[in-house]
C-alpha cells in the first residue's frame, strides 16, 4: 500500500505509521519520516514539475536543499499555501496537499512544452536580443506572455493565516550543520561548558550518517553512534539542538539568521505554536559544518525524469527505503557512483552498467563492484537518454584518444550521475571570507576568515568520515576556547569507513550530438545548457559575473547549488583559462528561499507599529471621535454628531471655540523638562529667542533652528523656576528635538550644569479655548489664581485643577482666550471630564485636530513641517521677531548671516484668498504669476494650508511664495486640472489681526 | 483640508487595564501590571550623587546597568549621571521635597516622571525566552544577572528592563507604548505553556 | 546587525544606537568670526575615508551617551570606541 518501490525493510522511516497525502489531487501513501520526494519515489513517481523556460518534464534530482527541479506548492487551503517548496525538504503528514507547478493544463500534458520545440530560437540572451523594440511592447505584450508561460509557482490568494515568531539568541559557539563534523564540533564545544547552538536544515540531525550502512565510529555502527551522540548533546543544558532549521544568512559581527520550521511537518499543529521561528543568533564563534554537495554531470538529456544524483539515490534507498528505479545506468567521475551502485544493488536494483569517465577506476569500491558482477566501463560517457516523461534508456560511448567510439543504447529507468563533491561554502562566502581554489579537489574551499568563524569537515574539503570527525572536534574545541576559554578533553575517533578519494569532474562531458538540439543542462531551474554558456563566451563575455547575468545560470532560487562549478568548468574550457582566473560569483542570502512571514513575525495588523494613544483616548472613542495618525499617535480628528458630515462638524466645532468654549486633547505635544543652574544659558544657545529675562511664571513662544539656519521646531516654553523650564515641542518633533538638544549639551557644552528629561507622557494636556475658557476653569481651580489680573496671557501657574496637581498655561493656539491644563497622565481623563462638566452651561464643545488646524490657520500660525519644509528661515515664516538679534550666538545664527538667507526673493509666508470664496485650494498646489506663458511655466510658490473658515464664511489658505510679502494685494494663479484658480495674495492673519481676543 | 481625508476611522484601543485583567497566568511565563509608583529622574554632578542617595535611603549604584534596592525602593543606573529613583506605592511630592532639600545648592536635576511610564512584570521559567522575542539583549543569567537594569528596546518600543530574580523581569515602558508591549508579550507567551 | 562596544555599557546591538556622523568636528567658539566658506566647511565638509573613520554614535536606547568610535568603513569592524572629549586613540590593526 505504501508504494511498489518501497524496500521491504530498512531505512529510518517509521513503517508502523503510514501517512496518506495527495499530489496533484491523487492519493498516495508513505510513512512517517518520508519527505514528499521519498514518498513519491517509493510510489514510482519521478515526474514532478515542468522546467522554467522550455517546460520540459522534470523529475527529482537530489535528496536535499540543493534540489533545482522538484518545486511544489503545499498547503491545505489558500491561507496556508506556500509555493516553490522543495519536495526533498517537505515532510509528509496525514492529509498533506501538494501540487506541481509551472504546467498547464496538467503535468503530463503541458501546452507550454511548445517552448521546448522552439528552443533553437531561445538561446541565452534571447530576451535581451529580441524584446528590444518597440519598447512599449515589452510591458503590453512580451512580458505578460512570458510571465504566463515561464516562471515558478503561484502566489497564494488568501492572506497568510499562520503565525510566525522571532527570537534573539546568544551563544558562545553556533555550529551550522549536524553531520559528522558538526556533531563532533558541538561535542567538543559543549564539553567546555560553552553555550552551544547546533542547527541543521533537515528533519533529523546526522547528515551523511543518516544514509550510512556500513561505517563504524568508535566500534559502533554509524547510526547507533549518531543516536548516542544526539542523546549526549540533548542531555546537556548548555546545548540547544535545532533540527528543521536553516541557517540562511550570515550578517556582520557574527549575527546569523536561522529559519526554524516549527509546525509545517505536523498534521494538526498546536495553534499555540508558530509556523516558523526566526532565530537571530549572535554567536561569539561560529563553526560552519555545512557539508558538501554532489555535482551533477553535464551530458545531453541529463534532465529527463529518472536522472538523479548518485548519492541522492543512495540516500533514498538507505535512509527512506525507497528504490528510485528497477534498472540503473551509473555515470560517474568518482568512487561515489560505485558506492551508490553497490547500495542500490543491495536492495535489488539492477545495475546495467557503470560508465566511468576515468581511464582506470581502481580502489576498494571499484573492486567490490566488479566482485558483485557489475559491468564497469572505464573511459565511457553517457551521450544521451531516451524516454518522454521518464528515462527509458541511455546511450553510452567510449572515449577514444581522438574521438568517441560508437554509441550503444542501454535500457534503464534510472540514470545516476556523480561528478564528485563541492564544499558548501555559501555561508562562508556570505561572511565575506575569501575562498581559495584547490587544484586537487577542483573546487573552492574556505581561505581566510573575516568573521570569528571557522569551517569544518566536508565544507572545507575534508570528505572522509574520520577526517571530518577529527576536524570538527578540533574546530569545535578551538571555537569554544576562543569564545570563553576552557579546553575540551582530548578525543579521537576510531572510524571504519570506505574512502571515496578526491576524483571528480567539472564542466560538460563530451558528446557528438547535433549541438542545435542536444541539451546538456547546467542549471536545471533556469534551463541553462552547456551550449548557452559556450555561446556567451563566443559573444565576448569573459567575467563569470557577466556570464551569470547573461545566461541566468546560478540565478534561480537554488542559487546554483548544483550548477555553479560546472558552469565555471565550461567557461574555463571554452576560454582556455584556469578556473581561479575566471573567478566565482558571489553567494548571497538567503541560502534557501525564506518566507515573508518569518521576516514580519508578530509585526502585522494592529501590532505592525505601536499605536500610541493619550489618556483621553477612551473618552474620545466613546464620544464618537474620528481619528488620524500623527506619527504613531492616534489623534481625535473631529467629533461629528449624528447625521453630520465632516465639514459641518468642523464648522460647528470652530464656531463653538470662537463664540463660547471648546475642549481639545493636546497630550501628544512633546514636552521636555530642562533643569539645572545653567538652564537659561542652555535655552539661550539652543533657541533663537532670549531667555535670561523671562521671569518665572511666564511663557514664551520659542523657535529652534538647525545649525544651517532653518526652522527645526517651535513651541511654547514656560519658566517654572529660575533653573527649570517646561518646554513643549511639536507632536512629531519630540524625539528629534530632544536628540538635537542632547547632542549639543553632551558634545559641545558638557560644562553646562543642565539636564534634559522627556516629560511628554508625564502630562495629559487639556486645552480649554474660547471666550468662556476662564469661566469654565475657574470653579475647578485650587491653590492658584487664574483671574486676568493675576494670570495674564502667556503665564504659567501651578496648583490644583479638579483636585489634581496641575501646571496651567494661559496660552492660545486658536486666537481666543485659552488655557492648557497639564495634569499627571493617569488623571487626564478625570480632569477632562470635570472640565467638560463644568463647561456644560456654556455648551463646551470637544474639538479635534482638524478644527485646531482651521483655527490656527485663521490666525496665520504656522505648523512646522506644514508651512516649513526644512528650507525656511524664521523670517520666511514671519517669525523674525522671535530671533534675539542682540544675542552673540545661538544654534543657526551664523547661517542666518549669509546673504542668501535674507534675499528678497526667498519664499515667504502669505495668505491666499480665492477670488471665488467658495473655492478651496488644494494643499501642495503650485502657484504661478501668469498661467498663459509657454510651458514650462515658472512656479513661484505653493499652497501649504487650505481650509473653509466658518467664522469668515469663505475659504482661506496659507502659501509660501517667492517675494511673497511684496506681492500682498496682487493676483496670482493656481493652475489645476479642472482649470486655473485666481487668488489674491493677502496678509496671513485672517481673523482678529490686532490680537484682541486672547487677552480678555 | 482635502474633501476626503484618508484617515478618520474610529480607533478603539484595548486599554492596558483590560488587557491585564484578561491575562491568564502561564506555566512558562506570566504577565502582571505593576501598581503605581513614584518615579523620579535624577541627574547630577558628582557632588550631588552621594547626598541624593543619602536622602533617598540607598546608595546610588555607580556600576553601569545595575540597580540598588532597599525595602520597596530602588535606584536604577540608566547612565553615568542618570538614575531613576523608584518608590512603589509612594506619592512623588514628599519625595521631591526631601530630595530637593538635601540637594539645595548642588548641581543636579530632579524631575517627577511618575506618570510617564507603567510597570509590567514578566515572570516564570520561560520569562527570558518570552522577552527575547522582542529584546535583542542576551538574557542568560550570566549575561543579564539579577540586579541588572538597562534601557533597551522591545520590538519597536523603548523599555527599561531589570531582573529582580532568576525568573522575574520588570519592564518600565512609557504609557502610550504599554498596550503594544503587552500584546506582543502575550503573543510571545503563546506556546510556552 | 553590528555589535557596538559602548564605553559605558559594553557590547550592545546596533539597534540600540544612532549614528552621529564624523567625530572631532568641534563647533567654532565664535561662529561670527568665520567666513561664509569656513562656515560652510564646518557645516558640510566631511572626510568620508575608505578605511578607518572616527565617528560619533549615541547609545540612545541605552545609557543615552554620545561617544566616539573608530570604524573601518571597508570591513565594517570597529577598531575602538572611546568617550566624548577623549582624543582619537592611535590605532593600527583592524579588530574583528
Ligand atoms: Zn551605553
Amino acid at each position: 500500500m505504501s508504494g511498489a518501490f518501497r524496500t521491504p525493510t530498512g531505512g529510518r522511516i517509521d513503517r508502523l505509521h503510514p501517512v496518506s497525502f495527495t499530489f496533484d489531487g491523487r492519493h498516495y501513501s508513505g510513512f512517517r519520516g518520508d519527505t514528499l520526494a521519498s514518498a513519491l519515489i517509493a510510489n514510482g513517481v519521478h515526474l514532478v514539475g515542468r522546467s522554467f523556460k522550455y517546460h520540459r518534464p522534470r523529475g527529482i534530482i537530489s535528496a536535499g536543499s540543493d534540489e533545482p527541479n522538484a518545486l511544489v506548492g503545499v498547503g491545505r487551503d489558500e491561507a496556508h499555501f506556500t509555493p516553490n517548496l522543495r519536495a526533498t525538504q517537505v515532510e509528509i503528514h496525514e492529509g498533506l496537499k501538494a501540487e506541481s507547478q509551472n504546467r498547464w493544463p496538467s503535468l503530463a500534458f503541458d501546452a507550454g512544452a511548445i517552448n521546448d520545440l522552439a528552443s533553437p530560437l531561445l538561446p541565452s540572451g534571447f530576451y535581451y536580443k529580441t524584446f528590444m523594440w518597440p519598447a512599449k511592447a515589452w510591458t503590453t505584450f512580451y512580458e505578460p506572455k512570458i510571465r504566463a508561460m515561464a516562471g515558478l509557482g503561484r502566489a497564494p490568494e488568501a492572506p497568510d493565516a499562520d503565525r510566525y515568531s522571532q527570537h534573539y539568541a546568544h551563544c558562545d559557539v553556533l555550529v551550522v550543520g549536524a553531520g559528522p563534523a558538526g556533531l563532533a564540533a558541538a561535542l567538543a564545544a559543549a564539553a567546555t561548558g560553552a553555550r552551544v547552538i547546533l542547527c541543521d536544515e533537515q528533519a533529523e540531525m546526522g547528515g551523511s550518517l543518516l544514509a550510512s550502512t556500513r561505517s563504524l565510529i568508535d566500534d559502533l555502527p554509524a547510526q547507533k553512534w549518531l543516536a548516542e551522540t544526539l542523546a549526549t548533546l540533548a542531555a546537556q543544558e548548555n546545548v540547544t539542538l535545532l533540527p528543521r532549521t536553516t541557517a540562511f544568512g550570515y550578517f556582520p559581527h557574527n549575527m546569523i539568521a536561522l529559519a526554524e520550521r516549527v509546525s509545517d511537518h505536523l498534521a494538526v499543529p498546536d495553534p499555540e505554536l508558530p509556523r516558523e521561528r526566526l532565530w537571530q543568533v549572535r554567536a561569539k564563534e561560529v563553526v560552519l559544518a555545512t557539508g558538501a554537495l554532489e555535482r551533477p554531470l553535464v551530458f545531453p538529456d541529463n534532465d529527463r525524469p529518472g536522472v538523479m544524483l548518485a548519492d541522492s539515490a543512495r540516500t533514498y534507498v538507505n535512509r527512506y527505503g525507497a528504490r528510485p528505479g528497477k534498472r540503473a545506468v551509473v555515470f560517474t567521475a568518482c568512487d561515489a557512483g560505485y558506492r551508490a551502485a553497490l547500495n542500490l544493488a543491495a536492495v535489488g536494483v539492477e545495475i546495467a552498467a557503470i560508465a566511468d569517465l576515468r581511464p582506470s577506476p581502481s580502489g576498494e569500491l571499484a573492486s567490490r563492484a566488479l566482485a558483485a558482477g557489475i559491468e564497469v566501463r572505464p573511459r565511457t560517457v553517457v551521450t544521451g537518454t531516451s524516454g518522454r516523461l521518464r528515462v527509458t534508456g541511455a546511450t553510452l560511448a567510449r572515449l577514444g584518444p581522438h574521438d568517441l567510439g560508437p554509441a550503444q543504447k542501454v535500457d534503464c529507468d534510472l540514470v545516476l550521475m556523480s561528478g564528485g563533491f563541492t564544499p558548501s561554502v555559501h555561508l562562508f562566502s556570505q561572511s565575506r571570507g575569501k575562498l581559495v581554489w584547490d587544484e586537487t579537489l577542483r573546487c573552492y574551499i574556505p581561505g581566510t576568515s573575516v568573521e570569528r568563524e571557522r569551517s569544518a569537515g566536508a565544507s572545507r574539503g575534508l570528505f572522509e568520515l574520520g577526517e571530518a570527525l577529527e576536524d570538527g572536534y578540533a574546530r569545535g574545541a578551538a571555537a569554544a576556547q576562543a569564545a570563553r576559554g576552557g579546553s575540551a578533553p582530548a578525543r579521537s575517533f576510531a572510524t571504519l569507513a570506505v574512502r571515496l578519494g578526491t576524483d571528480g569532474h567539472i564542466g560538460a562531458t563530451p558528446h557528438r550530438r547535433n549541438p542545435a538540439f542536444a541539451k546538456a543542462f547546467v542549471d536545471w531551474q533556469n534551463d541553462v545548457t552547456a551550449k548557452d554558456i559556450k555561446l556567451a563566451t563566443r559573444e565576448g563575455f569573459r567575467s563569470i559575473e557577466h556570464i551569470k547575468r547573461y545566461t541566468t545560470t546560478g540565478m534561480a532560487t537554488d542559487q546554483g547549488k548544483t550548477s555553479n562549478m560546472n558552469a565555471l568548468g565550461i567557461v574555463s574550457e571554452a576560454l582556455k583559462t584556469p578556473v581561479p582566473q575566471i573567478g566565482l560569483t558571489t553567494f548571497r542570502p538567503p541560502f534557501t528561499p525564506t518566507t515573508f512571514g518569518i521576516f514580519a513575525g508578530a509585526a502585522r495588523g494592529e501590532l505592525f507599529d505601536p499605536a500610541r494613544t493619550t489618556p483621553i483616548h477612551g473618552w474620545a472613542v466613546e464620544n464618537g471621535a474620528l481619528f488620524e495618525d500623527v506619527g504613531n499617535w492616534k489623534r481625535a480628528l473631529v467629533f461629528p454628531r449624528e447625521g453630520e458630515d465632516l465639514h459641518a462638524a468642523v464648522a460647528r466645532e470652530c464656531r463653538a471655540v470662537r463664540s463660547s468654549v471648546g475642549l481639545f486633547d493636546a497630550s501628544t505635544l512633546g514636552k521636555i523638562e530642562i533643569v539645572g543652574p545653567d538652564a537659561a544659558e542652555f535655552m539661550n544657545r539652543i533657541y533663537t529667542n532670549a531667555w535670561a529675562k523671562l521671569e518665572p511664571g511666564r511663557l514664551r513662544y520659542g523657535v529652534m533652528l538647525r545649525e544651517d539656519g532653518f526652522v527645526m521646531d517651535d513651541g511654547v516654553i514656560g519658566r517654572m523656576a529660575p533653573d527649570r523650564f517646561h518646554v513643549t515641542t511639536t507632536t512629531g518633533g519630540a524625539p528629534r528635538v530632544l536628540a538635537h538638544m542632547e547632542d549639543y549639551l553632551q558634545t559641545e557644552w558638557p560644562d553646562l550644569d543642565v539636564w534634559l528629561t522627556s516629560t511628554t507622557e508625564q502630562w495629559a494636556v487639556i486645552a480649554v479655548q474660547g471666550p468662556k475658557a476662564r469661566e469654565v476653569l475657574a470653579p475647578l481651580v485650587e491653590a492658584m489664581d487664574i483671574s486676568r489680573a493675576a494670570m495674564p496671557h502667556m503665564s504659567v501657574r501651578t496648583g490644583r485643577v479638579a483636585g489634581v496637581p496641575a501646571r496651567v498655561f494661559s496660552v492660545s493656539f486658536t486666537g481666543e482666550l485659552g488655557f492648557e491644563v497639564n495634569v499627571p497622565a493617569e488623571h487626564g481623563r478625570a480632569v477632562w471630564e470635570a472640565i467638560h462638566a463644568s463647561g456644560q452651561k456654556f455648551g463646551i464643545t470637544p474639538y479635534g485636530t482638524e478644527t485646531m488646524h482651521v483655527l490656527r490657520a485663521e490666525k496665520g500660525y504656522i505648523i512646522v513641517g506644514q508651512e516649513t519644509d526644512g528650507t525656511a528661515t524664521p523670517d520666511d515664516v514671519n517669525l523674525g521677531w522671535a530671533v534675539g538679534k542682540a544675542k552673540k550666538d545661538f544654534v543657526g545664527k551664523r547661517s542666518l548671516a549669509r546673504a542668501s538667507m535674507s534675499a528678497p526673493d526667498r519664499k515667504q509666508l502669505v495668505g491666499l484668498l480665492t477670488v471665488d470664496p467658495g473655492v478651496v485650494l488644494e494643499e501642495g498646489a503650485q502657484i504661478v504669476a501668469d498661467p498663459n506663458v509657454p510651458v514650462p511655466v515658472p512656479m513661484i510658490g505653493h499652497v501649504t494650508s487650505s481650509y473653509r473658515s466658518a467664522v469668515l464664511g469663505r475659504s482661506i489658505a496659507l502659501a509660501m511664495i517667492k517675494g511673497g510679502r511684496a506681492r500682498i494685494g496682487s493676483r496670482l494663479f493656481v493652475p489645476m486640472p479642472a482649470g486655473v484658480i485666481e487668488v489674491e495674495v493677502a496678509e496671513p492673519v485672517f481673523y482678529d489681526p490686532k490680537g484682541e481676543r486672547f487677552d480678555v | 483640508m482635502s474633501d476626503t481625508p484618508n484617515t478618520g476611522t474610529p480607533y478603539p484601543i484595548v486599554p492596558l487595564e483590560a488587557l491585564a485583567a484578561a491575562s491568564r497566568p502561564g506555566v512558562g511565563a506570566s504577565l502582571r501590571l505593576l501598581p503605581a509608583a513614584a518615579r523620579l529622574a535624577f541627574r547630577g554632578r558628582e557632588a550631588a550623587i552621594g547626598p541624593a542617595g543619602a536622602a533617598f535611603g540607598l546608595e546610588l549604584p555607580r556600576t553601569a546597568c545595575r540597580f540598588a534596592a532597599a525595602g520597596t525602593r530602588a535606584a536604577l543606573w540608566l547612565g553615568p549621571d542618570e538614575w531613576i529613583l523608584l518608590a512603589p506605592g509612594e506619592s512623588p511630592a514628599p519625595l521631591v521635597e526631601t530630595l530637593e532639600a538635601a540637594l539645595a545648592g548642588l548641581p543636579h536635576a530632579l524631575v517627577d516622571v511618575s506618570s510617564r511610564s507603567v510597570g509590567i512584570e514578566v515572570s516564570g521559567p520561560r520569562a527570558a525566552f518570552v522577552l527575547n522575542q522582542g529584546c535583542p539583549l542576551d538574557l542568560a543569567l550570566e549575561a543579564f544577572p539579577v540586579g541588572m537594569c538597562t534601557r533597551t528596546v522591545f520590538a519597536k518600543a523603548e523599555i527599561v528592563l531589570r531582573r529582580t530574580a532568576t525568573d522575574i523581569f520588570l519592564i518600565d515602558v512609557w504609557r502610550s507604548f504599554a498596550p503594544y508591549i503587552w500584546q506582543l508579550l502575550e503573543e510571545a507567551r503563546r506556546g510556552t505553556g | 546587525m553590528l555589535l557596538i562596544d559602548c564605553p559605558y555599557c559594553g557590547l550592545r546591538p546596533e539597534i540600540e544606537f544612532r549614528y552621529g556622523g564624523e567625530a572631532h568636528i568641534a563647533r567654532p567658539a565664535d561662529p561670527s568670526a568665520l567666513s561664509d566658506q569656513e562656515w560652510a566647511d564646518f557645516l558640510y565638509a566631511r572626510t568620508n575615508p575608505k578605511g578607518k573613520h572616527a565617528e560619533r554614535w549615541r547609545h540612545i536606547h541605552g545609557c543615552g551617551r554620545y561617544f566616539n568610535a573608530v570604524r573601518d568603513t571597508v570591513s565594517d569592524f570597529f577598531v575602538t570606541t572611546y568617550r566624548t572629549g577623549e582624543s582619537r586613540p592611535e590605532t593600527e590593526e583592524s579588530a574583528r
